[in-house]
């Protein structure tokens, strides 16, 4: 679980680096900067990663 | 009566009424100073993480954000916001778990305490806190300067017809000068953690954390619907967003590496003193769930809003342009919540922000205070030879030291809070090394740790005088020998400082068996 929680944590880091969207200036839904919706991804993604550590990992 | 007036005193309730939860922390302090410094170790998950989060949006989240945002459009939330979001979590489960742990087996307040036993060196007290006192200097500074840059903006115009207090800025002329504001929210918040203690602060950052977090979204949803004018929130967005330059919706003018690096400064939660003390305050390990799994959220509800106010400042009809002329990024918010509210919402709004920066203040008050007297005053009278009581006046009047000092900047200091708080972050981030070997590396020695925060503490000096002291605010590191590659300063610092602390430590004689199984005691 170790293992896979530093693979999930450098993931994340290596996404929020985010090469896709750095000069699209395409608004989604009207209003929302695609590059600003993918960071808010990464935002829930990283708190999704750790609830699976408090879930597999916590301490006693 | 002047709509400025009136944003005054809804300002001057709201102080009241944080000195009153100050009285009430006060009237549950069962008189020790394991209470006043730590709670007695009593704060459960949710108190936990409204402290933290509480502590570590200062204004630099909401302030400084959207006058970035302003300045370098969206990519400031990728930058900080995001960013933060996984390696905040990551210090909280890897340091801050561990910190816990440690503290309530060996019964440590301060960080210093545990690197004096970890490292068996009396030396690096000495080192650390003069360093670490310098380095929270420029974080109280930022909350400082903001309050006053805050209040003066958002009661301008209060005393126009007694012909006081004017400015060449329209923004500012006939506000509250920030030496009287900023005075009054340092002593608000001095006199609220004199009274209430750890609990006291700790409440205080609860209640102010959600005001901030409340008020932040209603600001959002005001400014959106003056500055779009559609029917629906949606079609204000949708008016107000087309309007703003690709320049501010991308990061087309933003460096790929500098964006990059950035990742290195959230590090500095790892080493910040006062959330130190926060950690030991929990009342069981189970207390730091809520924080890991919510902090990334938290920060996304508080910085999504801000980001999107700092790009839509840009557009046409935003500000006044007698103001947008002369407008500085410190002032962009303040200056918008009161173009595009009415003055009692205003007056309101300018609550939410000063709670974000006193509830910054209050933990780092309290910390030098508990640094002080147990760092210090205890170490070198020897533990328990100076009374409690003398020593809680002892730290009071440190602390009130510290800050009169960093008042007195603020009135010279002419930065952005953003600048300013990314030097002060990269400082703590450069110690991170020293912490994280601490705990996770049995070769480390006292040597390679004095090495180690040398290095950091001249790094980070010699950098810093190099970019004028935060005067250039987009100073960043070429590399030789690229085609104009740039990183920020703190990659420089963190490598050295791991250099200098592994080579040093190398050379040097291991920690004592002793120390190896009081600290690892799984390994051996």
């Amino acid at each position: 679980m170790k293992l896979l929680l530093i693979v999930l944590v450098a993931l994340l880091i290596i996404l929020h680096q985010d090469n896709w969207y750095w000069t699209d200036p395409t608004l989604i839904g009207g209003f929302m900067p695609i590059g600003l919706l993918y960071h808010v991804g990464i935002s829930l993604a990283a708190a999704f990663v750790w609830f699976l550590a408090t879930i597999f990992l916590w301490p006693k | 009566m002047e709509p400025g007036m009136i944003r005054l005193l809804v300002i001057a309730l709201y102080m009241v009424l944080l000195l009153g939860l100050g009285y009430l922390a006060n009237r549950g302090f069962t008189g020790t100073k394991k209470d006043y410094l730590l709670a007695s170790h009593s704060i459960g998950p949710f108190l936990l993480l409204m402290s933290l989060f509480g502590t570590t949006m200062t204004a630099f989240a909401l302030v400084g954000s959207t006058g970035e945002a302003f300045k370098e459009g969206i990519g400031v939330y990728g930058m900080l916001a995001s960013s933060s979001g996984i390696v905040h979590s990551l210090c909280f489960f890897v340091i801050g778990v561990k910190i816990y742990g440690f503290g309530r087996k060996y019964g440590y307040t301060t960080q210093i305490q545990f690197f004096r036993d970890r490292l068996e060196s009396n030396f690096i007290g000495l080192l650390l806190f003069p360093i670490l006192v310098c380095l929270l200097v420029p974080y109280l500074l930022i909350g400082v300067m903001a309050s006053g840059t805050v209040i003066q903006t958002m009661t301008s115009g209060a005393f126009a017809n007694e012909g006081i207090f004017q400015s060449d800025n329209p923004a500012f002329a006939g506000g509250l000068p920030p030496q009287i504001g900023s005075a009054v929210v340092c002593s608000v918040v001095l006199i609220y953690v004199f009274f209430g203690g750890m609990r006291g602060t700790a409440w205080a950052n609860t209640f102010q954390t959600m005001v901030f977090m409340v008020l932040g979204l209603v600001t959002f949803v005001l400014i959106a619907n003056k500055l779009g004018g559609g029917e629906s929130l949606l079609e204000s967005m949708r008016n107000i967003t087309a309007k703003v330059d690709a320049d501010h919706t991308t990061r087309m003018s933003m460096s790929k590496t500098k964006f990059f690096t950035y990742m290195f400064i959230p590090l500095s939660v790892g080493m910040f003193p006062h959330l130190f003390q926060h950690w030991l305050t929990a009342r069981s390990v189970n207390s730091f769930k809520l924080s890991v799994v919510c902090h990334p959220i938290f920060i996304m509800i508080v910085w999504v809003p801000c980001i999107l106010i700092g790009i839509w400042a840009t557009t046409d009809g935003a500000l006044p342009s007698a103001v947008m002329a002369k407008i500085k990024p410190n002032a962009v918010l303040p200056a918008l919540v009161k173009f595009h509210t009415t003055a009692l919402v205003g007056g309101l709004l300018t609550a939410g922000i000063l709670a974000a920066v006193m509830s910054s203040l209050d933990s780092q008050f309290l910390c030098l205070g508990s640094m002080f007297t147990n760092d210090i005053v205890d170490h070198y009278a020897g533990k328990g030879r100076i009374s409690d009581a003398v020593q809680m006046w002892l730290a009071r009047g440190f602390v009130v030291a510290v800050v009169v000092t960093v008042y007195f900047l603020s009135l010279i200091a002419n930065r952005s809070v953003f600048t300013l708080g990314i030097w002060c972050f990269s400082g703590f981030a450069s110690l991170f090394p020293i912490v994280f070997a601490a705990l996770y590396w049995r070769r480390l020695t006292a040597a390679g740790a004095v090495s180690g925060i040398v290095t950091a503490a001249a790094t980070w000096y010699f950098l810093f005088r190099e970019s004028d002291f935060g005067a250039n605010g987009s100073y960043a590191l070429g590399i030789p020998y690229t085609d104009g590659i740039q990183i920020m300063p703190v990659v420089l610092m963190f490598a050295l400082t791991v250099i200098a602390m592994v080579v040093t430590s190398w050379l040097t004689r291991p920690p004592s068996k002793e120390t190896l199984e009081k600290f690892f005691p799984e390994t051996n």
